[in-house]
């Protein structure tokens, strides 16, 4: 398959990457959406900026209670991440989730939320947890990131350069739950929840879905439907039953808007239920 | 050495498959090579009011642009239909359509270019005037009236009718019935998704007027004969070389010539350079040639003791735009002649109707017919089984062929060779603790889970065919197959076989047949295919032919180069022949009662070549010919037993055990065997659970990538229980049956009828593939339970 003819440039420092960027460039990390959008034609940048060989934005460090990912750290890198897995398990399990180990080599977390696919599973996760995006301009909520079908929050030129994520605490538990789109393996349905428990209720929850719409949303009914209850299996299924209302259900050849909003309320239980036995 | 036959040899291939050094067409570079790149359409169906090549002319780097009139006019012939049938309507279809396009992906125009990035580019600078014209689908749908026609020629877009059976038999079945159980099943579009692409490359040597085209097929003498006799005639048959090297799967849709092994060659030839085309994947989603598509309607008759007496189906074939090579056999001749599967059931008719839609052509995919038939069988037995309150392994046995009954003449009209169903079914039954995992199932059932369990019985005819048979039922050509032996001064051996292998490892079970027949050691035989200057004649791999009719060719050629070699020792030990020898175990050949004054194999091999001392009349040389026709197919056959459970919160198949018995009469390598098995296995459970060509009624193929189409994958799979019955075939000498379909044929229905055995409390007695997970949600969801 050929893209179309492109110039390619790489770039050795974030703002060498910021001036080649802008009008119809595009940027390449890990190039695991991009290459096969710009095989298909269905993307066709002037340029191609590489910025995959930028150090400063590699790696995962921690930072009190915040982990702190660089923006070209791989999917792989996120899952198998001792201070991930401790800090913060519900990421690493949703790294290990995504597309199959060629892609979690290669793949990014910084490209990854940059190129927003309704139905990646990052987004799903880092909303529930509260995570920021930070790029070279500022700092984003990932709540507020997300804004719409393969669109952002990014203005023109604008990198991701870390992705940060507060470490769940005492008390405070994660999960992710997926249904995957059997061709594809995005997911047709994912949800992340967040849970803090008070002795034996829920005292606050965050819950982030991906790919039941065309961009990652909270979940606002639903968690405050889970607030203040004791966790049981019908607070939990009342809850989760809530979980598609903060969205339009898409409808495809994977599922339907009646079955996607199923799957939120299945897929909603199960993360809420491991969460809270994390907690 | 010796006794190779029956052992798990490695396979001699795999070092270079594993180690990325296959010699595959997409990496065959030449000097001075040029590139194609196909327009396709992105219509279902339009009128070319004109194309206007003239900026794709005037881009640098291309060499030159071509139209479909430019190859009508330039000598090429329409694509033919080598298996036809009595009547049937064949539609026109040259290799770059002239006049009108029929299906997503239809060729419009070649471009050849410098480089493959600019004969893409290029494609973008072609102007068509398209006329959309509206579109028709479904292989029923489509005869309806004021369906758009795809063909002006073609009435309701009806290709051809065809009917096997004894109708009056069956209608008196039915009248006598007691139980009619009755059931209407799609069996969904499948696109094939080989590994490898196709591709195709050709070169012509203009000193010579030699042509030489490398493709992607499961039969390049097939192909050769087809371009120089009716597509490329410019090229006679002994200037053209057909060379198909490594090639990275086909599962059938690699048997047809395809538009672009003309387009190439008469390129090549044109503009007097190499040229190359590699398919992208979207170009296989749109042009390999695709799978299955049947409406059924089936009914069976069943007296209340639980014999089934009556088989009546009504079929509708969808073709798709054009009848690809031998696409009129597949819903008809190979299989309708299955509708007996294992059972003895005296009326049984079945009528198909092939019909054209605005899709990709159909033709055959692994199983081909088969599949079509043993599923709509072992639906509607285990339907008879469910409401006659029997057990479906009971049933079965109940209506068996009893094995004291081979060969058995069926009603459509096959001969079965042998078998032994009970003794398979028992093992099947054995190997899975049936008892056990019903009595499990109850208390899975219990807690509230979706157990299923779900069993198969099937046969097939494989080992395709009998000449003289194949030509009376529409072939153009015969089925036999050809084998050569060229035995070298030293003893080491080149066998050429018209074979083709494209992943069934050839190289490594001829060459055990072979080291068997002579004695010798197998590392010292090489196995040549896939070349028509160096394999005289072929008929190719498909229909699980290659070890029965394909290995038997080349045991005719061993059997001469043996027959010879004992008359070449009676010579130079002085004896008669009556009274030589020939140790397969230890290669050699020596007088009775006199080993010690034993000949080896490498020395009569240079006695043959030195020429010295030869019997009176004996030429020197050591190499043998040979051809075999089949007297009549192989019928392999297997039973499955299947344990699902459904996920009732999201309607998802979780297929539990997989338990397979086989039976292909001898086996030369169990390795490679269960090798094909699981493969088939997979491939069937991959139409049952999860793919599906969708076209919506625009004609426009819905699931055109692998994010839309859902191939089957390891981590969908339990650990499959594979074990063997054996009954020799007695139709050749090895008694092997093919074993290359057999896996796919039983287990779309073993998954099926275990995944409705699952839903037992839910008011189902069928679903149609593929079984997803809404699709089962929304029976859970709206039937209670």
């Amino acid at each position: 398959m050929q893209p179309s003819k492109f110039e390619y440039r790489k770039a050795s420092t974030l703002d060498e990457a910021v001036s080649l960027g802008g009008g119809e460039a595009d940027y390449l990390a890990g190039g695991h959406s991009l290459i096969p959008a710009m095989k298909l034609r269905l993307s066709e940048p002037s340029t191609l900026v590489d910025i995959s060989g930028i150090g400063d934005l590699k790696g995962i460090s921690r930072d009190g209670d915040t982990i702190k990912i660089g923006a070209l750290t791989t999917h792989s890198e996120v899952a198998s991440s001792g201070v991930v897995n401790d800090g913060c398990a519900a990421l690493a399990d949703a790294a290990g989730m995504i597309g199959d180990p060629q892609v979690r080599n290669r793949g990014t977390i910084g490209g990854n939320v940059a190129h927003a696919d309704p139905a990646s599973d990052y987004p799903g996760i880092l909303v529930a947890l509260g995570a920021t995006i930070v790029t070279t301009g500022r700092s984003t909520a990932a709540e507020d990131f997300f804004t719409g079908l393969f669109e952002t929050a990014l203005g023109e030129g604008e990198i991701v350069t870390e992705v940060q994520v507060p470490a769940t605490g005492d008390g405070t538990g994660a999960a992710y739950s997926k249904f995957f789109n059997p061709a594809s393996r995005y997911a047709v349905v994912g949800v992340g929840a967040v849970v803090t428990k008070s002795g034996g209720t829920c005292e606050s929850c965050r819950i982030g879905v991906t790919g039941a719409s065309d961009h990652a949303y909270r979940a606002t009914a639903a968690e405050e439907a889970l607030s203040g209850s004791d966790l049981g299996d019908e607070a939990i299924a009342a809850a989760a039953a809530k979980v598609a209302d903060g969205g339009e259900m898409m409808s495809d050849l994977s599922a339907s808007a009646q079955y996607r909003a199923h799957l939120c309320s299945v897929m909603a239980s199960r993360a809420i239920s491991e969460a809270a036995s994390r907690a | 050495m010796g006794n190779y036959i029956g052992k798990n040899e490695k396979r001699v291939e795999d070092p270079r498959f594993i180690q990325g050094k296959g010699r595959y067409v997409a990496n065959l570079s030449l000097p001075d090579m040029a590139y194609v790149a196909i327009l396709r359409s992105p219509h279902a169906h339009a009128k070319i009011n004109s194309i206007n090549t003239d900026a794709a002319k005037a881009m640098d780097g291309v060499i030159d642009v071509f139209v479909g009139q430019d190859l009508i006019d330039g000598g090429v012939g329409q694509m033919p239909v080598i298996w036809q049938l009595p009547e049937n309507k064949v539609p026109v279809r040259w290799p770059l359509t002239p006049d009108k396009v029929r299906h997503v992906g239809d060729s419009v125009a070649a471009v050849v270019a410098e480089d493959a990035y600019i004969a893409r580019d290029a494609l973008d600078l072609i102007k068509v005037d398209y006329e959309i014209l509206p579109a028709t689908t479904g292989a029923e749908a489509t005869t309806g009236d004021g369906k758009p026609l795809v063909h002006d020629e073609i009435e309701n877009n009806i290709s051809y009718t065809w009917g096997l059976g004894d109708k009056d038999a069956c209608d008196k079945a039915f009248e006598e019935a007691d139980h009619v159980i009755e059931v209407d099943i799609e069996n969904q579009r499948l696109i094939p998704n080989a590994m490898e692409p196709r591709a195709c490359a050709a070169q012509w040597t203009a000193s010579t007027e030699e042509m030489t085209v490398w493709t992607t097929s499961q039969n390049p003498h097939i192909i050769r004969f087809g371009l120089s006799a009716v597509t490329l005639p410019e090229i006679p048959e002994h200037k053209l070389r057909v060379i198909s090297p490594d090639v990275g799967g086909g599962f059938g849709s690699k048997i047809f010539h395809y538009p672009e092994e003309i387009i190439l060659p008469w390129v090549a030839k044109r503009v007097n350079r190499p040229v190359k085309w590699v398919a992208t994947r979207s170009e296989s989603f749109m042009t390999d040639s695709q799978g299955r598509d049947h409406v059924q309607h089936c009914k069976m008759a069943v007296t209340k003791d639980g014999t089934i007496t009556g088989l009546h189906v009504e079929l509708y074939a969808d073709m798709g735009a054009y009848l690809s090579s031998i696409a009129p056999l597949i819903p008809t001749v190979i299989c309708i002649t299955l509708f007996s599967g294992l059972y003895k059931i005296p009326g049984i008719w079945g009528h198909t109707t092939g019909t054209l839609t605005n899709t990709v052509p159909v033709d055959a995919y692994r199983g081909a017919g088969r599949p079509e038939a043993s599923f709509l069988l072992e639906r509607l037995v285990d339907m008879a089984a469910k409401e006659l309150g029997m057990d479906p392994i009971e049933f079965r046995r109940k209506n068996f062929i009893p094995k004291d009954e081979f060969p058995y003449q069926t009603p459509v009209a096959f001969l079965y060779d042998s078998g032994d169903y009970h003794a398979m079914m028992d093992k099947a039954e054995e190997n899975a603790g049936y008892a056990e995992m019903r009595k499990n199932q109850e208390d899975a059932r219990k807690e509230g889970r979706l157990v299923g369990i779900g069993v198969c019985g099937a046969v097939e005819a494989s080992g395709y065919g009998p000449a003289a048979t194949v030509g009376a039922l529409g072939f153009y050509g015969g089925m036999w197959e050809h084998g050569a032996i060229r035995v070298h001064p030293t003893g080491r051996v080149t066998a050429f076989t018209g074979s083709h292998s494209h992943g069934q490892g050839h190289e490594t079970t001829f060459a055990q047949i072979i080291a068997d027949k002579l004695g010798i050691d197998v590392a010292d035989v090489d196995v040549v295919h896939g070349d028509t200057d160096l394999v005289t004649q072929g008929m190719g791999t498909y229909g699980s032919r290659s070890a029965a009719v394909g290995g038997e060719a080349l045991v005719n050629a061993a059997t001469e180069i043996r027959n010879k070699l004992v008359e070449l020792a009676a010579h130079l030990l002085e004896a008669s022949v009556d009274d030589i020898v020939y140790d397969d175990e230890n290669g050699k050949v020596y007088v009775k009662g006199v080993e010690d004054k034993a000949k080896t194999f490498g020395e009569l091999a240079f006695a043959a070549y030195s020429g010295h001392s030869l019997p009176e009349g004996m030429d020197p040389g050591l190499e043998e010919a040979a051809y075999y026709n089949p007297g009549n197919f192989t019928f392999p056959c297997s039973a499955h037993i299947v344990q699902v459970e459904v996920d009732k919160d999201t309607g998802e198949t979780t297929i539990q055990r997989y338990v397979a018995i086989e039976d292909c009469g001898n086996v030369i390598n169990p390795m490679i065997v269960e090798g094909q098995i699981l493969g088939g296995i997979v491939q069937g459970i991959g139409q049952a659970l999860f793919e599906h060509g969708i076209y919506d009624e625009s004609g426009q193929l819905v699931t055109g990538s692998m994010l839309d189409y859902t191939m089957p994958r390891a981590d969908n799979l339990p650990m499959i229980e594979s074990d063997r019955t054996e009954t020799p075939s007695p139709s050749n000498s090895l008694g092997v049956k093919g074993v290359g379909e057999m896996g796919t044929i039983s287990s779309t229905p073993a998954v099926v009828n275990a995944v409705v055995d699952a839903l037992t409390d839910y008011d189902v007695t069928h679903i149609d593939m593929p079984l997803t997970s809404e699709k089962i949600w929304n029976i859970i969801n709206s039937n209670g339970g």
